[in-house]
């Protein structure tokens, strides 16, 4: 069974973001980057499958230089090799459909039985690429999977709803899955893993060689301006030594807030 | 067709309205009245009668039906393929939905058959001109963006639960006609194959009632830290709680979890230890009456809805509190 697991890299979850210069976007400088959560697991949740099942598992990635860290970490974690959708044009690529296209230029002749994606990133948040990389490869999809059990031709996952509820949902194969955080626990990458991930492959494809020019990827919503959200409620800031701050706390909860 | 309108889904399940439809309804009318749009509704299912005539009983120009055997249990192939038809046939200029589970499970593939980008979880919106531009928040609610659409109609945008209250819904002065679209799914072809919704392990805690909640997320940083925090709980006579990572972890029961996939609370009192303030986890706990954040990030999101904010490092600031929390009470 082979599964392409789509994989995005962002700021590490305990940056401290700044608003960029030009206002629409953060300030990059000085932030590191990580796999985003969800796509961990998805990658996870593959590795999985191929250890039962067996197959292959192939990473694709789109994004500037700095990507290849994550590419690379997947590929010690076990991942057989990795698609790195490389190219100045794919970095304007900032809406999903736009992101959706690429990917879907990029594996149009990968022969995979599922592909993964997380439930959503952690930068943007659009919980929407993977469905619409089904949509255009003609996949049927199901979204926010707790647990994979591929069957004969098909795949039955456990869907979580709202509020506590689960669903069970047979699809048959090929089938694009979004991956919910917490489906398993991540493991790390071992030594070996990262020896041999040297010598596995990672495919650059620019955006010529799938098909695409800029046009194509110009996204159809824009960011006009990113500012840090207004409070709803004014914090009053307790400080001092720890100490005297938790004695200030629990003044203010007994005789201004009432509560304990 | 020019298209013109504003569209809004309602979602139900087995006749039961979703109440986030309504929130989505009060930004659909805000809509409406910014851009001089007319707003309609459709509701997709089977025997929805109910909800229809309930619905039209809001401030909208008309209620669409549409029933259909494919449409009795939800899946995705049939309410793309239902939807795309309407869509079709109505030719709006706008298409709102509220960001739910089963809203992110097909609107994204319905907007991708069109060719269209979607909003997805919109927090508000402003009109400029007949214009629209949403707000829209990134890194887990620590940024907010004002995103504009170009290109063509339709432009689609999901609402996020909790950014507009339900019971602001205009009503209207008559009922609004109420009719039913014939859409033909007898092509549509649904690939997946969908069993019994069911809850999991029953929820052996109902955290709903607590009067006092302590939670903890990330910044415990690991199990045997968890015990610090389960003292505070105890010295304060509160339930303990977390955030989605600690209980994805195992650290904790599942049903001590807070938040879009868990539980929803309103306590006197709820005390956050190394919570970020994640939107998912926000959405669970605003309406506590008084929010207590302690944090090492100044900026962490959890500052924005919080009365009392401690900045510094949980692994003293908590040990503390549990002293103070047991002085005090022990001199009472």
């Amino acid at each position: 069974m082979n599964i392409v697991v789509c994989l995005k890299q962002v700021p590490k979850k305990d940056s401290i973001l700044r608003i960029g210069p030009d206002q629409k976007w953060i300030d990059e400088r000085d932030i590191s980057y990580e796999m985003s959560e969800a796509d961990a697991y998805a990658l996870e949740e593959a590795l999985r499958q191929k250890e039962k099942h067996g197959g292959e598992v192939i990473v694709i990635s789109l994004g500037p230089e700095r990507v290849r860290q994550s590419i690379k970490e997947a590929l010690a974690k076990g991942a057989d090799r990795a698609i790195h959708l490389h190219d100045p044009i794919f970095d304007t690529a900032a809406d999903a459909p736009a992101i959706a296209r690429s990917l879907a230029a990029a594996l149009k002749d990968e022969k995979c039985d599922l592909i993964f994606t997380g439930l959503q990133s952690d930068d943007y948040g659009f919980a929407q690429v993977g469905l619409i990389l089904a949509e255009q490869l003609g996949l049927p999809s199901a979204t926010i999977v707790m647990e994979v059990q591929p069957e004969e031709g098909a795949v039955r996952v456990k869907r979580e709803l709202e509020s506590g509820w689960f669903q069970w949902v047979r699809l048959p194969m090929p089938a694009l899955l979004t991956i919910q955080s917490g489906i398993n626990q991540l493991r790390y990458a071992t030594l070996k893993g990262i020896m041999a991930a040297k010598k596995k492959e990672i495919r650059e494809v620019k955006a010529a060689d799938a098909g695409l020019t800029a046009d194509d990827l110009k996204p159809a919503q824009v960011i006009e301006r990113a500012y840090l959200p207004e409070k709803t409620k004014r914090t009053e800031f307790i400080e001092g030594k720890p100490a005297d701050a938790a004695a200030k706390l629990v003044e203010k909860l007994r005789f201004d807030a009432r509560v304990i | 067709m020019m298209s013109q309108g504003i569209l809004l889904f309602i979602e139900q399940r087995d006749g039961v309205l979703n109440r986030t439809s309504y929130e989505a309804m009060v930004a659909a009318q805000g809509i409406a009245s910014a851009t001089g749009e007319k707003l309609s509704a459709v509701v997709l299912g089977k025997s929805i009668a109910g909800v229809a005539s309930e619905v039209a009983a809001k401030k909208l120009e008309a209620v669409h039906t549409v029933e259909d055997d494919k449409l009795a249990e939800y899946t995705s192939d049939g309410y793309v393929a239902a939807s795309k038809q309407v869509i079709e046939n109505l030719a709006p200029r706008f298409v709102i939905l509220s960001h739910t589970y089963q809203v992110r499970d097909f609107a994204p593939k319905l907007a991708a058959a069109f060719g269209k980008t979607f909003v997805t979880d919109c927090v508000g919106f402003r009109g400029e001109g007949d214009d629209v531009v949403f707000t829209r928040q990134i890194f887990q609610g620590k940024i907010n963006t004002d995103v504009r659409v170009t290109g063509t109609p339709p432009i689609f945008a999901s609402f996020q639960a909790g950014s507009y209250r339900a019971d602001k819904v205009e009503a209207g002065e008559t009922a609004a006609p109420v009719t039913p679209l014939e859409i033909d799914l007898s092509n549509v072809q649904i690939r997946t194959q969908a069993e019994e919704k069911f809850q999991e392990a029953k929820q052996a805690v109902d955290l709903s009632q607590a009067p006092l909640i302590v939670a903890v997320g990330r910044g415990i940083k690991s199990q045997e830290n968890i015990e610090i925090v389960q003292k505070l709980a105890e010295a304060m006579g509160a339930e303990i709680a977390a955030s989605r990572p600690i209980c994805d972890n195992e650290w904790l029961p599942m049903d001590r979890q807070i938040g879009s996939s868990g539980q929803t609370v309103s306590p006197k009192l709820y005390l956050a230890v190394g919570i970020s303030g994640a939107i998912q986890h926000v959405v669970g706990m605003k309406n506590a009456q008084t929010i207590v954040a302690i944090n090492k990030d100044a900026e962490a999101p959890i500052f924005d809805i919080a009365d009392y904010g401690i900045v510094g490092d949980l692994f003293e600031i908590v040990p503390a509190l549990t002293a103070e929390i047991t002085r005090v009470k022990s001199g009472e």
